[in-house]
């Protein structure tokens, strides 16, 4: 797993970022975006520094930080691998797609392999509904996924 | 004149390997010593047949597609630069059938121009909607917005024109308008498509907007799903207020707009206005009890039109080209076009603009030309995952707000979802509980609670127990949250749920099988 940096070093560095964006109309989600493109997670360390920066409280950032599935509690693993599972997929078979894949990598959804080499999400539509099944590979988009593909991805994020 | 390939850079190009595509022409241009211009194009919304590469000849664009990278040297080598004969050759893309038969209004440019060229966009008719936008009051913008019959494109379907009336007449000393980019539903990618391969009309309808309303600041809320969408539009903001289309003199008029995109963070229910409004704000994306309305009390508590992007982007061709142009498309009280968006096991899946009014049959056998497995067409779901689910008994319902209420369906934001007949509806009712129960903000009851209620209830009556007791509580808790709910999410679940019940009895039939093998 990745180093965490220090709780001092979080704080320092969330600082920088509100510091940055505290301006906008409405800057809490711009800044949970950026403190988790910095750290690949929002630390727990932040925060108190985000609740003091905006005058809220710190009851009040974690209700908004945990209401809404992007933003991560824990560093996900080297690439994250999503797997469209909306209605579009599934009628082109996305429910086996993640059979596959989960035998494959040996994890569920919402897990990471011991390696940390991948972690495995599903995803509620990627727009991409005329070449299903579709997934996101670090923020690359791969459609109409069969064995091939599936294995080629499995080969990539697991050398 | 130097070549130009036109290569689509949009996100369902990408996904089916346009970026190969290109760097295997760049390849290949490169060894043979041959000059030529890449243009990186939105795209014409036929997924079929992507990545479809384009050349532009003397005679007019050529289509190539779908193309594979190991395509790429037999392309050149029967001369596609100028137009010459292949397997994959495909002529001029407007003579394709699926393009041929569409009616653009909409997306007229997409696909076709290089989306972040303003000149490209202007020299398509861009800018003409704002230039005499500009040059109107604010109530003639609206009354003309009104009379085009526009109604709301993100499933609503409230008239566009009544809400940017209620944000006029509302007093402010700042006003609002968002654009609603969320778009989550599974089968809709127009806001996507348009976000990529026309950014600016979208811009330009926004501008449009604020001059009408007296709003001077918008939002783009967009999904962190579409990072290529948040990345175009974005540049596109930047382009557009350089030049001038944004700014505090929109055109050189005394008019102040600007705006800002905004990035979601995988909520599903922030796709409803209110839910967007308070994400947008910082807070959690929970539902906001109407009344007020967001025209009269939206983002920060002040007046704001709130419209989806398709909406807005349907705004500079009324401007343009007028009203009256526009309300003679279509039937009913559906006006203009609709872009269409066929998706899941289907043959030509992809954006279908055309009129209100084509049968649901005529969408989903003549121009998907039916499953992509091959095998029977079982069920469609319109309107996404709170949708009903049609069968081929419904198939002759029109394309039409008021059509599709009346067989107890919507139509949302217009993406279906084909299914074969291997589906189990069953299978699917339980989805549209679960997805519910994962998705609800947790402000009302029957959706918070009920989702997960309905879940266990058919869970139970697929395990083959007191099944048609149990069918008939899960119709009484659709009740309850069909009119219990605040809003769509929990409102709108019970159509997926209760068409699947009501169309495919056989489905809910306890299956002694199904207990056995487990």
């Amino acid at each position: 797993m990745p180093m965490q940096p220090a709780s001092t070093e979080i704080a320092s560095r969330t600082a920088a970022i509100i510091e940055e964006l505290k301006d906008l109309e409405g800057p809490l989600l711009p800044i949970l975006h950026g403190i988790q493109e910095e750290f690949g997670h929002v630390p727990q360390a932040a925060l108190p520094v985000i609740a003091d920066g905006l005058n809220l409280s710190r009851a009040e950032v974690h209700g908004v930080v945990t209401f809404y599935h992007d933003f991560r509690a824990q560093p996900a693993g080297r690439h994250v691998l999503k797997l469209c599972q909306a209605e579009a997929c599934q009628s082109m078979g996305s429910d086996a797609v993640a059979a596959k894949v989960k035998q494959l990598l040996g994890i569920d959804f919402h897990e990471t392999t011991r390696d940390g080499s991948v972690t495995l999400e599903p995803v509620y539509c990627l727009g991409l509904c005329a070449c299903s099944p579709s997934a996101m590979l670090d923020g690359e988009v791969i459609g109409r996924l069969d064995d091939e593909k599936i294995e080629e991805i499995v080969a990539e994020v697991r050398p | 004149m130097i070549p130009r390939i036109y290569i689509p850079a949009d996100s369902g190009a990408l996904a089916l390997g346009a970026e190969k595509v290109a760097r295997a022409i760049e390849k290949e241009l490169r060894e043979r010593g041959v000059e030529a211009k890449i243009v990186r194009n939105g795209s014409r919304g036929a997924y079929f047949l992507e990545p479809m590469v384009e050349v532009a000849t003397a005679e007019g664009r050529v289509a190539y597609g779908p193309v594979k990278p190991s395509d790429v040297k037999s392309l050149f080598d029967s001369g596609f630069l100028k137009g010459g004969h292949h397997k994959r050759w495909l002529g001029a893309p407007d003579k394709i059938p699926f393009l041929a038969k569409q009616t653009r209004l909409t997306f007229a440019r997409c696909g076709v121009i290089e989306p972040l060229s303003l000149d490209s966009y202007k020299s398509h008719g861009g800018l003409r909607g704002l230039q005499n936008a500009v040059a109107m009051a604010p109530a003639d913008i609206v009354s003309q917005v009104t009379e085009s019959g526009l109604r709301g494109r993100g499933g609503a379907g409230f008239p566009t024109g009544i809400k940017w009336k209620t944000v006029l007449d509302t007093t402010s000393e700042r006003k609002y308008i968002v654009c609603n980019a969320d778009e989550g539903d599974s089968a809709t990618f127009a806001d996507r498509m348009i976000m990529e391969g026309d950014p600016f009309v979208l811009i330009e309808g926004m501008a449009i907007a604020g001059i009408a309303t007296g709003a001077t600041k918008g939002f783009v809320y967009i999904r962190s799903e579409y990072p290529h969408a948040v990345a175009t539009m974005n540049k596109a903001v930047a382009i557009a207020r350089k030049a001038g289309v944004l700014g505090v003199n929109v055109l050189g008029s005394p008019n102040a707009f600007d705006m800002e995109i905004r990035v979601g963070a995988g909520a599903y229910v922030c796709g409803e206005e209110t839910s967007l409004l308070n994400s947008l704000e910082g807070k959690r994306g929970v539902v906001r009890a109407k009344p007020p309305l967001p025209a009269i009390q939206g983002l920060f508590g002040k007046p704001t039109v709130i419209n989806n992007v398709i909406s807005l982007a349907s705004v500079p061709i009324i401007m343009d080209k007028g009203a009256v142009y526009y309300k003679d498309f279509g039937m009913g009280r559906s006006r203009g076009t609709i872009p269409i968006q066929i998706a899941g096991n289907v043959k030509h899946g992809g954006l279908f603009e055309t009129a209100f009014g084509l049968t649901l049959g005529e969408i989903v056998d003549e121009i998907g030309g039916g499953t992509a497995s091959g095998r029977p067409v079982k069920a469609v779901q319109v309107g996404g995952p709170l949708g009903a689910y049609f069968p081929r008994a419904l198939f002759d319902t029109p394309f039409d707000y008021e059509a599709f209420a009346a067989k107890d369906g919507l139509i949302g934001h217009a993406g279906i979802t084909v299914f074969d007949d291997s589906a189990d509806m069953m299978k699917q009712a339980r989805f549209a509980m679960e997805f519910c129960a994962i998705e609800s903000c947790g402000k009302c009851t029957p959706c918070r609670l009920g989702s997960t209620r309905g879940m266990e209830v058919l869970d139970k009556v697929a395990a083959g127990i007191e099944a048609e007791k149990n069918l008939a509580l899960v119709t009484d808790l659709c009740n309850t949250m069909k009119f219990g709910s605040l809003c769509a999410l929990g409102g709108f679940t019970p159509y997926p749920v209760m068409s699947s019940i009501t169309h495919f009895p056989e489905d809910f039939k306890p299956a002694p099988a199904r207990v056995a093998a487990e």
